[in-house]
């Protein structure tokens, strides 16, 4: 469940490149790779481990594209639940110092 | 269609550099009698010449980099790059023969989360493979460095270059793989060098060889359908390109020239010049390179093996017109199917000469 204290880093078990507005992310544990959405990008590129997912949400999903907080809390949740399954996003309720 | 081609298709339809091959050095602690390269170390680049190239190719979008040589270990920097590429995110293949890797450098390659290390085995039987690299006790080492390599989790494939010395050795170094849980890929042709010297092709194996290569299910998958010759030759074939060179690929050299490949030396630029932007952008022979269609090869559009042959506008190139046929690839498509090429059916077939070029 993410909290408002919910902090996101990316893993170093990864490799990443942002093209264009979305990005492709390949796992160096299991080979699986994402291609991520303009939105998911936003939150990707957000994803310090120093801004909390909140922060994240309303100042870049829904400054960027036209979404509720509510929805798009919603949204974040499915998207960081899936990437923290497969050890793409590390997740926190403190913030993430650098690995 | 699956995520890998979707973002080939955008990164070609974008133009952008999705693939980068980094040789750091040409040296080499081994001479194999069938290498494309000459093994010289002069004016290779710095670590931090490289680590710009590095960060340039991420600015530019670059995802999948191989890193090779020569032999990358013999470079002290090595890991310091590796390290440094891994950083900057990138999806990082080591190609190597690993005779300088052990159970600490294993472990490190781990650590950075290398995707893969290619390493090249040419028989499970050192008097092949040992003559081959002509470094005594190579096929022990390099094999001793897969095992530390698989028991630390890094994938490892195996890849052998078929030659007149080990042709028939496919199956073992196949089977040698799979014990030792190892991807495995092999290649029927021996390329010329890089320097216009074609005699090292003499080396390659027989047609008849070839043949039997391409009639082998354990390396072509089901034979009926790899050599079931296609003959719809449609305008979505037409309008695509031979391959991925300087469309999605580059290679940079250990000077820092840039070429469409590694089996492409056409120069479109060094880096101590201008930047890898500028080069892949505005070069003049990249420019023309990805002008080229398949319907603009005035003999291969016209080639009923065009739709599945693998025709390599860098070979092509060194045999002296990047839009001409690649007589290798020629050969490879008729002993796949029984069917001459279109060039190999036209007048000029038997009298016509390789023309050499050299590196500028």
């Amino acid at each position: 469940m993410l909290t408002s204290k919910t902090y996101l880093a990316k893993s170093n078990d990864i490799a990443a490149r942002t093209l264009g507005d979305e990005t492709i992310i390949m796992s160096t544990i299991d080979s699986t790779i994402f291609m991520l959405n303009p939105t998911g990008t936003v939150i990707w590129d957000a994803a310090d481990g120093n801004t909390p997912l909140s922060r994240i949400i309303e100042e870049k999903v829904c400054a960027e594209f036209d979404v509720r907080v509510e929805q798009a809390a919603e949204d974040a949740q499915q998207f960081v639940d899936e990437l923290a399954a497969h050890g793409i996003l590390v997740v926190s309720e403190e913030p993430i110092s650098p690995q | 269609m699956g995520l890998l081609d979707e973002m080939n298709q955008k990164a070609t339809a974008q133009g952008i550099p999705l693939s980068a091959h980094l040789d750091i050095t040409w040296r080499c602690n081994e001479r194999c009698v069938h290498c494309y390269l000459d093994h010289d170390g002069k004016d290779e680049m710095s670590t931090d010449e490289i680590k710009d190239a590095l960060r340039q190719l991420a600015d530019c979008g670059t995802f999948f980099l191989v890193i090779s040589g020569g032999e990358p270990l013999l470079r002290r920097d090595c890991f310091e790059i590796l390290e440094y590429a891994r950083e900057l995110r990138f999806n990082v293949k080591l190609k190597t023969n690993a005779v300088m890797i052990g159970a600490k450098e294993a472990a490190r390659l781990k650590l950075l989360g290398i995707e893969q290390v290619q390493i090249s085995i040419y028989s499970d039987r050192p008097e092949i493979h040992d003559a081959i690299t002509k470094l005594p006790r190579s096929l022990r080492r390099s094999l001793e460095a897969i095992r530390h390599l698989t028991a630390n989790g890094v994938k490892v494939s195996i890849s052998n270059v078929l030659m007149k010395q080990n042709a028939a050795s496919g199956k073992a170094v196949q089977q040698l793989a799979k014990e030792m849980g190892c991807e495995f890929g092999i290649d029927p042709i021996v390329t010329p060098m890089l320097n216009g010297d074609w005699s090292i092709t003499n080396l390659g194996i027989s047609r008849q060889e070839l043949e039997e290569v391409f009639r082998t299910e354990e390396f072509v998958g089901h034979v009926g359908e790899f050599c079931a010759p296609i003959s719809t030759v449609d305008d979505d074939v037409l309008d695509g390109y031979s391959c991925s060179a300087g469309h999605t690929l580059a290679y940079i050299s250990p000077t820092g020239d840039v070429f469409p490949c590694v089996q492409f030396p056409m120069p479109c630029g060094s880096l101590r010049e201008k930047s890898f932007r500028e080069i892949w952008y505005r070069s003049e022979a990249l420019t023309e390179l990805r002008s080229v269609h398949v319907r603009d090869l005035p003999t291969c559009s016209h080639c009923g093996h065009a739709a599945y042959c693998s025709r390599c506008p860098g070979l092509a190139y060194m045999e002296g017109n990047m839009r001409g046929p690649s007589s290798f690839d020629c050969a490879k498509s008729e002993a796949r199917t029984g069917i001459p090429s279109a060039w190999q059916l036209s007048p000029g077939y038997a009298t016509s000469k390789f023309v050499q070029i050299r590196l500028v």
